[in-house]
């Protein structure tokens, strides 16, 4: 069974300066990987770097067997979506959801959008009454699912997933986790999160990378999260600075 | 109807469209200014339109036994050094200046939009060669290079559009970008070039919509400027050539007469007094509407 990511000996930077050096994992199909980390420790970074947003990287990349490229890719698009962070600055704002679900099938020319559409919406759980409202008509967990709908236009197998909590509040927080999580099973989805919250990826993920300083420090099943048994001292440490 | 138009829960494309236009055409009819501003262009558009119509006589027909005449019932705004009745010709002139208004729009507006936004997305040295540029034609005074232009390429109407057009796009340009460079690093722009947009596509479908309501505040506040520089130039001789009734050159043919017929010179001078107004009012309403900031709460 190939890897849906693997990636080996990374390096990635920012016109210049090296913030990412030798990352080196690989996520197996069907599986939901998690980056932690404080912030500034990279870990969006290689996210970006995978989705191709961050074009300055050396090192192995490839996706489903497949060796990558660097920028963004019209068919990597197909298998390999993203959920960003803010809900508020990921949506058009004078677009409607609407209009905002028809464009991924509008650029890979894919017909029946009426039905597609629909169908996103009910997947992720938006009454059809939102269909046409513009994004400053709907909170910040309805945005975020309007969103998560269009990751999954194109029907991907793999979901790059950037706190895509982390800026909504905790009840909302609860209601998209349990989305994804119902999404993942359902549509049989490899999730690669990106987070700072242990609780939320001890609730998403199979395994999870310690990231510090730019490199990863330690790859433990998520049992570890529970028990706490982690073997390097900085994931100790982030171990006991969120309550575990 | 209204319920309709307010829905937050509209059920079409079109109704979602209706609805948000509705909403700023209200806001914008709460503004008593903003309104008048309505009205005097509405009012160029009618008259322009039904010229032939408002018009007691024909804009051209000269009749040397009325020549001079003082304003009269008669005569509305007087005659002039021909005979011509003035009143008929600032109607015929109203579609001069709405055509001037229209094409120099239609022109420049579309191209410094594009212009902008290419160098705010792109950034680097696209950026850096197209800002030069516009920078070069920016540091010129409007009327002066309208002026060489028209030189250049001869008196009349058309060259007239032209020239003012290439004087007018490189302030939209500038907005554009700058306006551009706001967003070009949001997500909803990561995203969609993640669902394998091309830039060109990112451009047009995704960054251009959200300039144009900026963009139509400038042009519409521009407007009055851009009729000031076409009358401007019709007095100087460059613009419209007799005997096409343009306010400038009427303005300019009444110098001679200011001060004993005063009337000849004044009359399309309040014309264009008022035009440009109304453009202002209009552009200053719009700004309130559309203005991103407030238009995320409307």
């Amino acid at each position: 069974m190939t890897a849906a990511i693997s990636l080996n000996n990374l390096d990635i930077s920012y016109s210049g300066t090296r913030v990412v050096e030798g990352v080196t994992f690989d996520v197996a199909e069907g599986e939901s990987f998690a980056l932690v980390g404080e912030s500034g420790s990279g870990k969006s970074t290689v996210l970006k770097a995978i989705a191709g947003l961050a074009p300055e990287w050396s090192g192995e990349m490839s996706i489903l067997g497949q060796p990558r490229g660097h920028g963004p890719d019209k068919d990597l698009a197909r298998t390999c979506q993203m959920v960003f962070q803010d809900p508020y600055g990921s949506l058009h704002p004078r677009k409607t959801v609407d209009a905002v679900l028809s464009e991924p099938l509008a650029i890979h020319g894919l017909g029946n959008r009426s039905e597609r559409i629909e169908k996103a919406l009910r997947d992720v759980g938006l009454d059809r009454r939102f269909r046409f409202r513009y994004p400053h008509q709907m909170s910040g967990g309805q945005r975020q699912r309007v969103a998560i709908a269009r990751a999954l236009m194109l029907e991907p197998k793999i979901m790059l997933l950037d706190e895509p909590t982390s800026a909504l509040d905790v009840s909302v927080q609860a209601e998209i986790l349990n989305l994804l999580k119902r999404l993942r099973a359902e549509q049989n989805l490899t999730y690669l999160l990106v987070s700072h919250d242990l609780p939320v990826v001890g609730f998403m993920c199979d395994r999870v990378a310690v990231m510090t300083k730019g490199r990863i420090v330690e790859i433990a099943p998520v049992d570890a999260l529970h028990h706490g048994d982690f073997t390097d001292p900085y994931s100790r440490q982030l171990y006991a600075a969120s309550g575990g | 109807m209204h319920a309709w138009l307010i829905s937050d829960s509209p059920a079409s494309r079109l109704q979602a469209s209706a609805g948000r236009f509705y909403r700023a055409g209200g806001l914008l009819l709460r503004n008593p200014l903003a309104v008048a501003g309505v009205l005097i262009i509405g009012l160029l558009i009618v008259t322009a339109i039904f010229a032939p119509w408002i018009a007691p006589e024909s804009p051209v027909g000269q009749n040397l036994s009325n020549r001079l005449l003082p304003p009269s019932a008669d005569h509305w705004m007087g005659t002039d050094e021909l005979g011509r009745d003035i009143f008929s010709r600032v109607i015929y002139g109203s579609r001069i200046t709405l055509m001037i208004v229209a094409l120099v729009a239609v022109i420049s507006a579309p191209l410094g939009l594009v212009i902008g936004a290419i160098s705010g997305y792109f950034g680097g040295w696209t950026d850096r060669v197209l800002m030069g540029l516009t920078d070069v034609f920016l540091s010129m005074p409007k009327l002066i290079m309208a002026l060489a232009f028209v030189a250049a390429l001869g008196p009349g109407i058309e060259n007239a559009i032209i020239a003012i057009a290439i004087t007018a796009w490189p302030a939209y340009a500038r907005i554009a970008r700058a306006e551009t460079l706001t967003f070009r690093n949001a997500e909803f722009v990561s995203a969609t070039r993640l669902l394998g947009a091309s830039h060109l596509r990112i451009i047009f479908a995704h960054v251009l919509p959200l300039c144009t309501s900026s963009m139509i505040v400038r042009v519409t506040l521009d407007m009055a400027g851009i009729i000031l520089t076409a009358a401007g130039l019709g007095f100087l001789g460059l613009g419209a050539q007799p005997p096409l009734p343009e306010w400038g050159a009427m303005i300019s043919r009444g110098r001679v007469f200011i001060l004993d017929q005063w009337w000849v010179a004044t009359m399309p001078g309040l014309a264009i007094i008022l035009v440009s107004l109304g453009f202002c009012f209009l552009g200053d309403g719009l700004r309130d509407v559309l203005d991103p900031k407030s238009a995320g709460k409307s």
